[in-house]
């Protein structure tokens, strides 16, 4: 089946499965392998994608229901102020080391700061507890949040 | 080619695997000439690359500079979020004088340049002593900066000694002359190689010591950085692997119709015990598995259950083992201690979880084949490949990317051997992915461990026999048999054999029970994660038991140690050790010495009245001797303390009727960051003692400094890991 | 003696729900589509559905009919059959008279009194042309040579002959008779509830002897799971609903409002209801319609009550569980994120005092298949601990649906 998608401000028909998960689309049929798979069933949050600026978790969110809404990916992310200023600071805090999760960490962060510039310690754990860091840089994603919501434009 | 030849540890260490998962130092160096094998670079600095053309200097396996001045590292050693790329950068810039961001880092090829000259293979881990690294790859460095200062004062008609090099450019002072490295490279290519190396003292170091951002973040916030995962190739196919479930057994049908009607699916490819779908994306390639309904028959292993692996190593604990270390006569000491405890401490199986799922993108032709993957052990790699089609190894190139998560898993290469298998049966390129549900169930697991321990102390408080019987897997004899000594898996006593102690009267014996229907592996930490649980909490016991501060025992019982009473005292400082505590609060102390680094550490725990665990507070004192890099230390010890927490309270892998019944984060528990405890880590580095190694440290530290927590906080003695279950009045009964 | 007895039938009970499992549908043998039958199989295959069959009788993890699927009872254990063509195995040597009073009496083959775990005393409603159309489907497929391992069952379980006395009590033996006086389509939805859907089965309070009660649709608990009230009561039943959001539940498992199926309903519904015809879906929506109410069972949420965040610690405890394992199907706020079958608003388990189908939820997991692919949600006992479980239950109820349930950790005691 054919779906029109918008991903990243561009839109792209895609012919696959209306069932197929808006992971696999991205990665496989349109080359954006920065939203990564972990776990295949919404546990992990590696897969994590703003539609129409909510954190999804794409692997269980069809390309039927992802048709027709703006979606956003870790690669276009730092066209947002949120995202920049988030990827920013992850740098700025040394937060990552393998990496493999913070595709997701970073794309829950943006939406998290762009509904809540201000979160407190206990809305950062409501907004970040669904994705998984084994490499346990949790200490550091709290405190680069808070970096970067303290750099108000 | 495998030569393992391992050195002798120093300092308490045993003769085994150091640093497995890597400090920013661990791997061994070589230094050689070779001839340049051009690769992918995975991560670059700010400064784009230079195409490979035209002249190239590059004077050892590990620099390569085109004389349009792009400075290339050749990283031996996998990326897998412990800062290595940075951590022997650093090594490399400081005596080759260049900034971080003036380098491009570039995964090495599996390549005989690449082979550790100790372990005798390529491999990111312990596989050698840190020194390794610490001296060649920085004599690496200095040797193309001396080639390259020769060059321009032969230009110049200057003596080499005039000029002094900086920033990736010679000066020649007196003059004020000045020539960039790319515009050298060409000259500096032909002077010969240096046959005597001058180092840096260390007070004219200007980058190791220093806290520089990471080389491979960058990439790692925008999606370009590219896992194994992420290879795409022209033409490539995707396919998903499922093997029997069992290990033992054997597909014994399957529907070929039903899976090649999915739209999307190309292909079925068997092996005897696997079968893998292959489409055109992964969700067709998912969906033609579940079409294609594989049957199984079983085999041997279909009945075992955890239970039944661990009575019978129960029954072998009973009799006594390789000895490991004998001093004094334990049986005698015991026998006329004060006090004495006998206890069982037993060890779950663990899988290793790292979040990038196991993966191999491989295209074999008649000729030779290409091999796309992270991997600890390029060489095993492409051995792997070789053996399973028969290609020579030099025809295999692989291809090394950055790994999400390592924590000993891809220092195993079955995975890319089974890989090979069903790639070798089509023409085209194909990506073979493990679902996550196959990365846990076919995971080669930590062993489970079933320590007997008898200590005993006597009037004084000091320790009066010791006897650990360790009972488990070899890891080491299906690894490297090499590294096998009479029987002994010096890995499965790591951390027992050398405790910090003084302990006149010791026996530590090994007992090998090789389980069934499980392949063990390393695992982050390896035998220190082990053993140091079951030291440190019998320590504690003791202490308890004879009414000590488990802080003082341990100084006392460390007293000629002064690095373990300078962290012991640092982090009962940082800690507030002593301090009063709400109601249902404990802390908990461990003391390690693993990987040639010192660390105590201290937790605090809360318990809620309903056996909820809560973790407040954890600090850790280290000393890993210099510190090339701190803030990757820092990190190190963050996310150990956090693998380790996990581990502790949640996790283990348990099989019934031969399959492991844990399959997805939802059976297998990771911490979360509303759970995770603010960790503060305080480096007392000793500058003068050996490097030690820091990827597994925090690990190690994890269960011993919670069980007591949790020990001060309730007065329950856990002995079995994993702990949350225990805490709950409803499972604990079960 | 009737203490045990009634324990027996509690246990049949338990899978008179039947549908606990995944299994797909075995595909008839398209050779047949050309010939003279071929209609009545292709008929014979929608009632096939209907009648929910496959659940039961789909091998363990496969799609072949061939049985074998258990059904544990305290006193033993059940084997669904083989319903493939096979003689020796399977249902090949059936004639139509022994196909139809095995259907009706439960008497099999050689007047073997079937087990009530065949809800033979609804498909007893069936007319003879639809229950050997369905005979007709069976027939056209692949005939399966696989015998089910024999019952299990402690005497005096083992003895078929006492279902004699138990049909005696509570089976009518009666066919299904169009209702003068009333509509077309409400006697189409009755035949498709009660003689094929066997609805009642589940959702009908049982006797003492485990016949229905008179207070049909009243709901009641099946091994473990609360089928709900299904009369037109405004606030027990579905009498709030609307046409729209019963006809979506019934074709789909899910309804915008009143959240997900899960458990033995969402099998109804990936087995068979969705197979169903729109005509047919509200057919049987009519017929629901017009069950005289009876103001029994929890009552029925209206709309998501999101509460204030945090109120007892186990709350909070379940709220920081809730974020880390669930929120990312569900949201923070419950409603759904990433399909419509984890909207939790309005759920009717949120509303119940004992919490039944979501303790089962959280225990065992659910599954269903949709038009838009596979929904499910994995079983978390194995991890989280019972009172971690009994918290999480604790918030999701007290946050989204606005009761003050303490749901006890023993629940989840495996
Ligand atoms: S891959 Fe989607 S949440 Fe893990
Ligand atoms: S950085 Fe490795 S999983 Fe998060």
């Amino acid at each position: 089946m054919s779906f029109d998608l918008h991903i990243n401000g561009a839109a792209q028909t895609v012919d696959v499965p209306s069932d197929m998960p808006l992971l696999w689309v991205l990665r496989d049929i349109l080359g954006l392998t920065g939203t990564k798979y972990g776990c295949g069933v919404a546990q992990c949050g590696a897969c994590t994608v703003h539609l129409d600026g909510a954190p999804v978790r794409s692997c269980l969110l069809t390309v039927a229901a992802a048709a027709g809404h703006h979606i956003t990916t870790i690669e276009a992310i730092e066209q947002t102020e949120a995202g920049a200023k988030v990827q920013q600071a992850w740098l700025d805090e040394e937060v990552i080391q393998c990496g493999y999760c913070q595709s997701g960490q970073i794309m829950a962060v943006t939406a998290l700061l762009q509904n809540n510039p201000h979160p407190t310690d206990a809305d950062i754990d409501d907004a970040m507890a669904g994705n998984i860091c084994r490499c346990g840089t949790y200490v550091r994603i709290r405190k680069a949040i808070h970096r970067a919501a303290s750099q108000d434009a | 080619m495998r030569k393992w030849n391992r050195t002798q540890g120093e300092g308490l260490s045993p003769p085994t695997r150091r640093a497995l998962l890597g400090g920013v130092l661990a791997g061994g160096g070589g230094f050689l000439l070779s001839a340049f094998v051009p690769g992918l670079p995975l991560i670059r600095a700010s400064k784009a690359q230079d195409a490979v053309t035209g002249i190239v200097f590059s004077p050892n396996a590990f620099i390569r500079i085109t004389s349009q001045g792009g400075v290339t590292l050749i990283m031996r050693h996998a990326e897998m979020g412990q800062g290595i790329y940075t951590g022997i950068s650093m090594l490399l810039a400081e005596e080759l004088e260049v900034g971080l961001d003036q380098v491009s880092v570039e995964a090495a090829p599996a390549d005989p340049a690449y082979v550790d000259s100790v372990a005798g293979e390529e491999e990111t881990g312990g596989s050698s002593s840190t020194r390794d690294s610490w001296v060649p790859l920085r004599e690496a460095g200095a040797a193309a900066r001396m080639m390259l200062i020769a060059a321009a004062a032969e230009q110049w008609g200057v003596p080499a000694s005039a000029c002094t090099a900086r920033h990736g450019t010679v000066f020649h002072h007196a003059s004020g002359r000045s020539t960039s490295y790319g515009a050298l490279a060409e000259a500096a290519a032909r002077q010969p190689v240096p046959k005597k190396i001058t180092l840096k003292s260390p007070t004219d170091f200007t980058v190791i010591g220093t806290s520089p951002r990471r080389l491979d973040t960058k990439a790692k916030t925008n999606g370009s950085a590219r896992f194994g995962i992420d290879v795409q190739i022209p033409g490539m196919k995707i396919g998903c692997i499922k093997a029997c479930p069992v290990k033992g057994g054997h597909l014994t049908g399957y529907n070929r119709a039903a899976a090649l009607a999915v739209p999307g699916v190309v292909d079925v490819l068997t092996l005897p015990d696997a079968i893998a779908v292959i489409a055109s994306h992964m969700w067709a390639a998912l969906k033609g598995q579940e079409a294609a309904a594989p049957a199984w028959d079983y085999g041997p292993n279909a009945h075992i259950a955890t239970t039944d692996i661990v009575a019978r190593m129960k029954a072998a604990s009973e009799q006594s083992g390789v000895t490991a270390l004998k001093t004094g006569n334990a049986e005698e000491a015991l026998k006329r201690a004060h006090t004495r405890i006998e206890a069982v401490y037993e060890l779950p199986f663990l899988a290793h979880a790292a979040l990038e799922p196991i993966n191999t993108t491989l295209h074999i032709r008649p000729d030779g084949a290409d091999v796309w993957v992270g991997t600890q052990v390029p060489g095993r790699a492409r051995q792997e490949v070789a053996d399973a089609t028969g290609l020579p190894p030099e025809s295999i190139a692989v291809h090394n990317h950055l790994i999400g998560g390592g924590f000993g898993r891809r220092l195993d290469s079955n995975s890319i051997g089974q890989a090979a298998r069903f790639a070798k049966q089509v023409s085209y390129p194909v990506k073979l992915i493990w679902t996550r549900e196959e990365d846990i169930t076919q995971d080669q697991f930590r062993p489970y461990y079933y320590d007997r321990i008898s200590a005993g102390l006597a009037a004084d408080g000091t320790i009066s026999g010791w006897h650990h019987r360790t009972t488990g897997s070899a890891v080491t004899a299906r690894w490297y048999p090499e590294g096998m000594q009479n029987g002994l898996d010096p890995d499965a006593v790591e951390g027992a054999a050398q405790t910090p102690y003084v302990m006149a009267d010791q026996l530590v014996e090994f007992v090998r029970d090789e389980p069934d229907a499980v392949t063990t592996l390393w695992w982050r930490g390896v035998g220190p994660t082990h053993n140091v649980f079951v030291v440190e909490s019998m320590i504690d016991e003791l202490a308890h038991t004879s009414g000590q501060d488990p802080l003082a025992l341990r100084k006392k019982l460390a007293a000629h140690q002064p690095r373990a009473i300078k962290v012991l005292d640092e982090v009962a400082k940082q800690s507030g050790w002593g301090r009063a505590l709400p109601v249902g609060h404990g802390l908990g102390i461990a003391l390690h010495y693993s990987f040639q680094t010192w660390a105590a550490t201290v937790l605090e725990v809360a318990v809620e009245k309903s056996g909820q665990i809560r973790l407040i507070r954890v600090d850790s004192a280290v000393d890993c001797g210099p510190i090339v890099f701190p803030d990757g230390v820092v990190a190190q010890i963050q996310g150990g303390l956090i693998f380790g927490l996990t581990m502790a309270l949640y996790n283990e892998i348990t099989l019934k009727n031969g399959q492991v019944e844990q399959s997805n984060f939802h059976n297998y528990r990771m911490m979360r960051l509303n759970e995770a405890p603010d960790i503060r880590v305080h480096l007392v580095p000793d500058p003068d003692a050996e490097i030690g190694g820091i990827g597994e440290v925090g690990t190690v530290a994890a269960a011993p400094a919670l069980a007591n927590a949790l020990f001060a906080a309730t007065g329950k003695r856990l002995r079995r890991i994993p702990f949350a279950k225990q805490f709950s009045k409803v499972d604990a009964s079960l | 003696m009737m203490f045990r007895l009634k324990d027996w039938m509690t246990g049949v009970a338990s899978v008179l729900g039947c549908v606990f499992y995944c299994a797909a549908f075995a595909q008839g043998n398209a050779s047949d589509a050309h010939s003279a039958g071929a209609e009545r199989i292709k008929q014979g295959e929608y009632l096939f559905r209907a009648a929910d069959c496959a659940a039961c009788h789909a091998e363990p993890g496969g799609t072949k009919l061939t049985g074998g699927r258990a059904f544990t009872l305290p006193f033993g254990s059940i084997f669904a059959v083989n319903i493939t063509p096979d003689k020796k195995t399977g249902i090949g040597d059936y004639t139509d008279e022994e196909w139809l009073k095995m259907l009706r009496s439960g008497v099999g083959r050689g007047g073997k009194h079937l087990y009530p775990v065949m809800p033979y005393t609804a498909y007893t409603l069936m007319s003879d042309e639809d229950a050997l159309a369905i005979k007709a489907y069976l027939f056209s497929l692949h005939p399966e040579h696989a015998a089910p391992p024999r019952n299990q069952l402690s005497f005096p379980f083992n003895q078929r002959w006492s279902m004699i006395f138990w049909n005696w009590l509570n089976n009518p033996d009666k066919r299904f008779k169009p209702v003068s006086g009333k509509s077309a389509e409400w006697n189409r939805g009755a035949y498709l509830t009660e003689a094929l859907g066997h609805c009642s089965q589940c959702h009908t309070p049982r006797t003492l002897t485990y016949g229905l009660s008179s207070k049909a649709y009243a709901g009641t608990v099946q091994m473990g799971w609360r089928a709900y009230n299904l009369t037109s009561d405004p606030n027990h039943g579905l009498g709030g609903w609307t046409d729209e959001q019963l006809k979506s539940y019934l074709a789909t498992g899910k309804a915008s409002g009143k959240g997900p199926a899960s458990g033995p309903m969402a099998e109804a519904v990936e087995h068979g209801l969705r197979y169903m015809t729109p005509e047919d879906i509200t057919a049987i929506v009519v017929y629901l319609r017009s069950l005289a109410p009876i103001a029994e069972g929890p009552v029925v949420q209206s709309s998501l009550k999101v509460q204030d965040k945090t109120q007892t610690e186990t709350e909070s405890r379940g709220q920081m569980l809730f974020v880390q394992a669930c929120a990312g199907c569900h949201l923070p706020d419950g409603r759904g994120r990433q399909s419509e079958w984890a909207a939790l608003a309005g759920a009717h388990s949120l509303s119940d005092p004992e919490a039944l189908n979501l303790i089962q939820v959280l225990r065992e997991g659910t599954s269903l298949e949709t038009a838009q692919g596979r929904v499910f949600m994995p079983g978390f006992t194995k991890t989280y601990t019972a009172e971690e479980l009994a918290a999480i239950a604790t918030y999701v109820t007290a946050h989204f649906g606005g009761s003050n349930v303490a749901v006890k950790p023993s629940v989840f005691k495996n």
